[in-house]
């Protein structure tokens, strides 16, 4: 069984996005990332197949980090995020 | 209404018109006839032949019309596969290619083909070094790449694709579907293709050169016309229009064409600085003169497009929410970068100045009412 925990290091803010459409996700991301302390990991939990284009253009164009982005076993990505600012 | 799509079509050229208007009265006859009316009709279209063939940089002999240009490039990448089966059986072609070429590639790989996808840089360009090895790699019967890209506006490096194909010893399709009657094509391809209603032609007319020296073979069951390259009775009169418009065009092209070019810099330069967290998309100097495309964070495709469509604005876009698939743009995904809130702008010929300017007048509060709306702060 594939756990995106097991390949990816342990996020410390999940954001559940599973069955919302772009621009959803990254609206939910924007909102909730200074929520974590700086260089800390959010994993956006996304099933629409633009998140996983937007998401790493969101960290390019608001200078975050994207650390990668992980197959869900149940179809879609964990696609994480370090806050860099 | 300001009419920002011409990338998707271009408005019938009041020339064509005429032209299309004229020869449906002297043209419908069936030109492989031996009689008056057909003669003229077989007169008219090599006329137009030889006009469009000229432009194009070809031999009347070489060109042949499709019912459209997707129909061109469906044609051109798998006769010109079936002539080099001998050669081999892989097609190397550009990430970010029309979805006729995509689709056709993918037609040639269910038959048993190979296919090699090159890359593209940020800007939406193909990696030239990937494109040379790839090219060289052996068994490779044909290359296929665009001249630019028809959502994002950037050229593609296509006389450097010339260079490493004709070093290969390998045939290069070249889609000049977003170009053609705007710049100069460029010499030195073995499969041309073209769409007439992008240069103000009318719809269901789509040229298909193949240079002499060049295998192909029809992919489709003979038929005598056009050279059997093209099956079924030729639009003469839709013919005979296209040919006017692609006349008119490249008469205006010079000065029209700088002219688009200096409004989309505009639209590159001023969008960015009247609307926060925007990314303007593809290069800002290596790209069709009427072509440029924008990201809104936060902002939903399809909303922005009914937003401006309720203004007067008939533009493009490649999000996943305004497709019927719904899935964003292949091109957006190969070059990573935002998909939603995208539009493209397409100019027109002989579009007006102050219908770009009052769009910029316009974009800053129809994206901040979408953002307001959706609740971003």
């Amino acid at each position: 069984m594939s756990n995106p925990r097991e390949t990816a290091p342990q996020p410390s803010l999940t954001i559940d996005a599973l069955g919302k459409k772009c621009p959803i996700p990254i609206i939910m991301l924007a909102e909730q990332i200074n929520q974590v302390p700086m260089n800390a990991v959010v994993a956006v939990l996304a099933d629409d197949p633009a998140a996983f284009t937007d998401v790493p253009a969101w960290c390019r164009l608001k200078s975050h980090h994207h650390v990668g982005s992980y197959e869900l076993p149940e179809g879609g990505w964990a696609i994480h995020v370090r806050r860099n600012y | 209404m300001a009419y920002f799509d011409a990338a998707s079509t271009e408005p019938l050229h009041p020339q064509a018109r005429q032209a299309l208007i004229a020869a449906l009265d002297v043209g419908w006859s069936d030109p492989a006839r031996l009689y008056g009316t057909a003669r003229r009709a077989r007169l008219l279209l090599d006329q137009a032949r030889a006009e469009i063939a000229e432009v194009l940089g070809a031999r009347p002999d070489e060109v042949s019309f499709t019912t459209s240009g997707t129909q061109a490039v469906h044609l051109g990448l798998l006769g010109a596969l079936q002539g080099r089966r001998r050669a081999g059986r892989r097609l190397v072609t550009g990430a970010v290619e029309h979805s006729s070429v995509l689709h056709a590639a993918g037609t040639h790989e269910r038959d048993g083909g190979a296919v090699h996808t090159v890359g593209v840089s940020r800007t939406g360009a193909v990696d030239l070094a990937e494109f040379e090895e790839a090219v060289s790699v052996p068994g490779t019967a044909l290359a296929c790449l665009q001249t630019a890209n028809h959502e994002v506006g950037t050229l593609q490096p296509v006389a450097g694709a010339i260079d490493a194909c004709r070093k290969a010893g390998v045939p290069l399709m070249v889609d000049a579907a977003q170009t053609a009657g705007r710049l100069a094509v460029p010499a030195g391809w073995s499969v041309l293709t073209a769409s007439a209603h992008k240069w103000g032609g009318p719809a269901g007319v789509g040229v298909l050169a193949v240079r002499k020296g060049t295998r192909w073979r029809s992919p489709l069951p003979e038929d005598e016309r056009e050279a059997r390259r093209v099956p079924g009775f030729e639009n003469v009169p839709a013919v005979v229009a296209a040919a006017a418009a692609l006349r008119a065009m490249v008469s205006e092209a010079n000065s029209e064409m700088a002219r688009l070019s200096m409004l989309i810099d505009r639209l590159r330069t001023t969008i960015p600085a009247v609307v926060p967290d925007v990314e303007v998309i593809g290069d800002p100097v290596e790209r069709a003169p009427h072509i440029m495309t924008f990201s809104c964070l936060y902002v939903e495709g399809e909303a922005l497009l009914t937003a401006l469509d309720a203004l007067g604005f008939a533009v493009s876009s490649g999000s996943s929410c305004t497709a019927s698939t719904l899935r964003p743009s292949h091109v957006l995904e190969a070059m990573g970068v935002l998909t939603h809130g995208n539009v493209r702008i397409s100019l027109p010929r002989g579009v007006a100045a102050a219908e770009v300017d009052r769009f910029l007048a316009v974009l800053p509060d129809v994206v901040r009412r979408i953002r307001e709306d959706a609740g971003v702060r």
